[in-house]
This record gives C-alpha cells, sequence and structure tokens, in this order.
C-alpha cells in the first residue's frame, strides 16, 4: 500500500510538470523549433534511442562519472581517514581546504583544459573536484566525533590497528560518510554535465551544446530529461547500497 | 604487600592555565577477591581513582601497582564496565560479547561456546543476535557486564554502571551482580554515589569527599552475602557513613520549634 502510494505520488508530480510544460507551449510566442512541446521532445527522445546516438552518450558519461566519482570518493576517504586521526596534522592542511573549498569546480574547467586538452579528462577531473571536498570534510569530522568510549573499550580489549579502523572507526563513522558520499553524488552529477559542455566532444553534456549548435531544441530537452532520469536512478541505487551496509553494521 | 597497592596516590589537571587538583593523598589497599565500593558525592575524585587504577588516566602523584606491578596503561586483565555501556552499535548482542575474544587464539567453535555461556549468565541467551538500540538500558548493562567476564578479567572495574537504570532495574541488576560475583570471584572496584548501593554490594566502602577529593574513611561491611536492605545492620552500616559524609543534622534541635 504504501508502495502504490509512493508511485502514485511520483506519477502525479511528473505528469503536473509535463502538464505545465504543454500549457507554456500553448501560451509562447515562440516558435516551434525553439520550444517545443512535450510531444516533440518525446519523439526527439525515440529518435535518439533508435539511432543509438543516446546510448553511446550514455556510456561515455557513465564511464567519465564512475572514474572521476569513484577516485574522488576513495582518494577522499583514505585522506579523510588520515587527516581525521591526525588532528594536529590537519589543523595545518584545513585553512587550506576551506580556501580551496567554495571555488565552483566550473572555474577550474579552462585551467583543467589547457593543461589536459579536451577529452574525458576535463570532465574527470571536475567531477573529482565536486566530490572530493564535502567527502574528505565529513569524514575527518565524522572521524573526529566518535566517541571516545569506543576507543577506550577497544584499549581496554587489547585491539590495536589495524582491526581498530574495520572494527571500530569505519563502522562508528560509516553512517555521516554514507551520507557525504550519497551528496556527493548529486552534485558530481550536476558537474558531469558542465564538465563535457566545455570541455568534451561526445557524452550527454556535449549533446545539449550539439542540438544547440543545430538548433534542435527537441533534442536539447529530450537529453536534459534524460539527465534528470539518470541523476534520479544513481540517487536511488546508491540509498539502497547505503541502507544495505547501514543494516549490516547495526543502523537503523 | 597487597594485591593493589595505592600510596599517596594525587592527581592534577592544567584546565585554563589554572592547575585543578581532583584527588589528593590517596592511600588505599585492596585485596584480592574484595569488592570495592568507591562511594562519594560528585567531584570528589571517585571515577577519577579508578580511571588511575584501570590505567585510562594515570595518576601524577604517587604510585598505584597491581600485583606488584606500577599500572601504566589498561590492561586486558582488567575490564571496565562504563555507565553509558560502551556497546558496539553496529554489532549484535553475541558479537558485542565475542569483542574481547577476537584477538585470543581460539577456534570459532570455542568462541562461540563462550560468548552462549556468559549470555546465558546475564540470562540474554535469546537476544544472541539482537542489536544494542533494541535491548533496554539494564539489559545493554548486562551485555556489557557478560562482554566483561567472558575475557576472564582478574579485576573488574565498574564506573557507576547502573546510574543510569530506573530504581527497580537497578536493584535487579544488584542481585545479578552479586549473584555473578560469588560464582565468578572476581576482585572488583564499583564506583557509585548511591550509598544503599554501597551498602547493599561491598565488603568495604570507601568513602570520599570533594574539594580536593580525598578518601574521608574506610568502612567494612560487616553483613553476608544477600542482604536485607531494612535490617537492623544495614540501616547501622548506612548511618556510618551518613556520619563520615557530615549529613547528620546534628544542629536539629535549632530547627525545631
Amino acid at each position: 500500500m504504501k508502495k502504490l502510494n509512493s508511485i502514485k505520488y511520483v506519477i502525479v508530480s511528473i505528469a503536473i510538470l509535463i502538464a505545465l510544460w504543454q500549457v507554456a507551449f500553448i501560451f509562447s510566442d515562440y516558435s516551434e523549433a525553439l520550444f517545443p512541446s512535450p510531444l516533440m521532445a518525446f519523439n526527439a527522445l525515440i529518435e535518439l534511442l533508435t539511432s543509438g546516438q543516446l546510448l553511446e552518450s550514455f556510456i561515455t558519461s557513465m564511464g567519465r562519472f564512475a572514474i572521476g566519482y569513484g577516485l574522488s570518493v576513495i582518494v577522499a576517504v583514505i585522506l579523510g581517514l588520515i587527516l581525521g586521526s591526525l588532528p594536529k596534522v590537519f589543523n595545518y592542511v584545513n585553512p587550506a581546504l576551506q580556501l580551496l573549498r567554495p571555488i565552483s569546480p566550473t572555474a577550474w574547467m579552462p585551467f583543467v583544459v589547457l593543461l589536459f586538452g579536451i577529452g574525458d579528462l576535463p570532465a574527470i577531473v571536475i567531477i573529482f573536484i565536486a566530490a572530493f571536498f564535502p567527502v574528505l570534510l565529513s569524514t575527518v569530522s565524522a572521524i573526529m566525533k566518535i566517541d571516545d568510549i569506543y576507543f577506550r573499550v577497544s584499549e581496554n580489549f587489547g585491539i590495536r590497528q589495524p582491526a581498530l579502523l574495520w572494527k571500530v572507526i569505519l563502522p562508528a563513522a560509516f553512517p555521516q560518510i554514507a551520507n557525504a558520499i550519497h551528496l556527493a553524488l548529486g552534485s558530481a552529477w550536476i558537474f558531469l554535465v558542465a564538465g563535457e559542455m566545455v570541455g568534451a566532444q561526445s557524452g550527454l553534456g556535449y549533446q545539449i551544446i550539439d542540438a544547440r549548435n543545430n538548433v534542435r531544441a527537441d533534442l536539447l530537452l529530450a537529453t536534459i530529461f534524460v539527465i534528470g532520469i539518470i541523476g534520479l536512478l544513481l540517487d536511488f541505487l546508491l540509498g539502497i547500497v547505503e541502507k544495505k551496509v547501514l543494516r549490516a553494521w547495526g543502523g537503523e | 604487600m597487597s594485591y593493589i597497592h595505592i600510596e599517596n596516590a594525587g592527581k592534577t589537571f592544567v584546565e585554563n592555565g589554572q592547575e585543578f587538583r581532583a584527588l589528593t593523598d590517596v592511600n588505599l589497599d585492596i585485596e584480592k577477591g574484595e569488592f570495592i565500593c568507591l562511594l562519594g558525592p560528585s567531584g570528589c575524585g571517585k571515577s577519577t581513582l579508578l580511571n588511575a587504577i584501570a590505567g585510562f588516566d594515570l595518576v601524577n602523584e604517587g604510585s598505584i601497582t597491581i600485583d606488584g606491578k606500577e599500572v601504566t596503561g589498561p590492561s586486558t586483565k582488567n575490564v571496565t564496565i562504563f555507565q553509558n555501556y560502551g556497546l558496539l552499535p553496529w554489532r549484535t548482542v553475541e558479537k558485542n560479547v565475542a569483542l574481547g575474544l577476537e584477538n585470543k587464539k581460539i577456534s570459532k567453535d570455542e568462541r562461540a561456546k563462550i560468548v552462549r555461556t556468559y549470555l546465558e549468565m546475564v540470562k540474554l541467551e535469546n537476544f544472541a543476535k539482537s542489536y544494542p538500540r533494541q535491548l533496554s538500558g539494564g539489559m545493554k548493562q548486562r551485555v556489557a557486564i557478560a562482554r566483561a567476564l567472558a575475557v576472564e578479567p582478574d579485576i573488574l572495574f565498574m564506573d557507576e554502571p547502573l546510574g543510569a537504570l530506573d530504581a527497580i532495574t537497578r536493584m535487579k541488576l544488584q542481585d545479578d551482580i552479586l549473584d555473578i560475583c560469588k560464582r565468578e570471584k572476581k576482585t572488583i572496584i564499583f564506583v557509585t554515589h548511591d550509598i544503599e548501593e554501597a551498602v547493599y554490594l561491598a565488603d568495604r566502602i570507601v568513602v570520599m569527599t570533594p574539594n580536593p577529593g580525598k578518601v574521608k574513611g574506610v568502612i567494612k561491611v560487616p553483613l553476608h552475602h544477600f542482604r536485607d536492605r531494612t535490617s537492623g545492620d544495614f540501616l547501622l552500616v548506612r548511618d556510618k557513613i551518613f556520619d563520615l559524609l557530615n549529613m547528620k543534622n546534628e544542629d536539629a534541635i535549632e530547627y525545631n520549634i
């Protein structure tokens, strides 16, 4: 019943969105080529699917995303574990991190393109930066916030490194780290599109630019819609994984 | 020399540039198998003293030796039980109890058998697969007790272990602790601010007072196990403690109008 209800919410919500779009289309003064209707965008989506272009862009983008996001999370968590266990070192690193953190990943884009040229790397670097700081800082704070009593108990029972790491530190800090990894997924996905619009000749982001150059607003909107759906699915999948691990470690 | 020997022990902290004396000039001898209660109001240094004997926060004056050896840090032979249980919430009850056994070179079957034995001792064998958050406070503390006993420690340190429990659960757990002690014959050092609890449990009560934290007196409890909380002897010991803590109203007459 609960599941049925949530499906109902999804359908109604998206139907309202499409209806608003249709209303805007009916009352707008723009030409159909610039502001297409939902149906035209849907036909463009079918075109993208049947021509195989969408699949190709999807695979390219997902490859970049997996490398950039995966690498970022791994490096950030490992670095976070180290810095979190060495608060004195972190005091020296933190100011630099705080300086770099508020810089939008897109600001690095021209610099990255200058260094690496157009291709896979700029998009990967942008995704890496987008996910890196939130995951790193959350991991550090999660480690530092671990209740002292866990360390006392471990010490009392003679649990030392490296067992301490995977028996106590990781599970104790996991909920907060997982939360950051989850949130970073969203921003990494946002910046993938930005990265591909500027620094690549392929992928979903580039497909938007390409559609604009050919004045195919229907293809453009269809691509945007697909980007939204994929982002939603990624978030959903990670949520399931997160819940599974959390349950294995006795969380709620 | 006695089993635990504390000589002129003291501890000072520096807080905001000011030296603060938590414990001063403690001399105490504890024999093997004794049940000792450290009793006093908050700030009397009873937890500081316990942590010093357990090796978590060492004293910076005098010395504490256990079995002839100076205490320099926590030992796996002596287990501390905390007021807030210290259970690992991501582990089931049985895996919590197994925690201290994982370092020992014993087979998995043997480990499971030991866990089972101690869970039965605290009557939680039916909750082996539960997580701590699914248990009540009293049950959590029984898990912590099982976990401590499983490694067969020489000494059990208990830092206000029943302080977070309601009065009825507390009394039941006091009985359980006495019961288990009689069977296991451990040396126990038990911190509490509850006078009745101390009289009910201890062989000797170390009464402490604050500003600065010091031992005011040591009272031997001449009662046997399975004590009656309402008996005359019980009240007599209680009375002595009230006396030591200056809680008897000597000038009562002045207030009677």
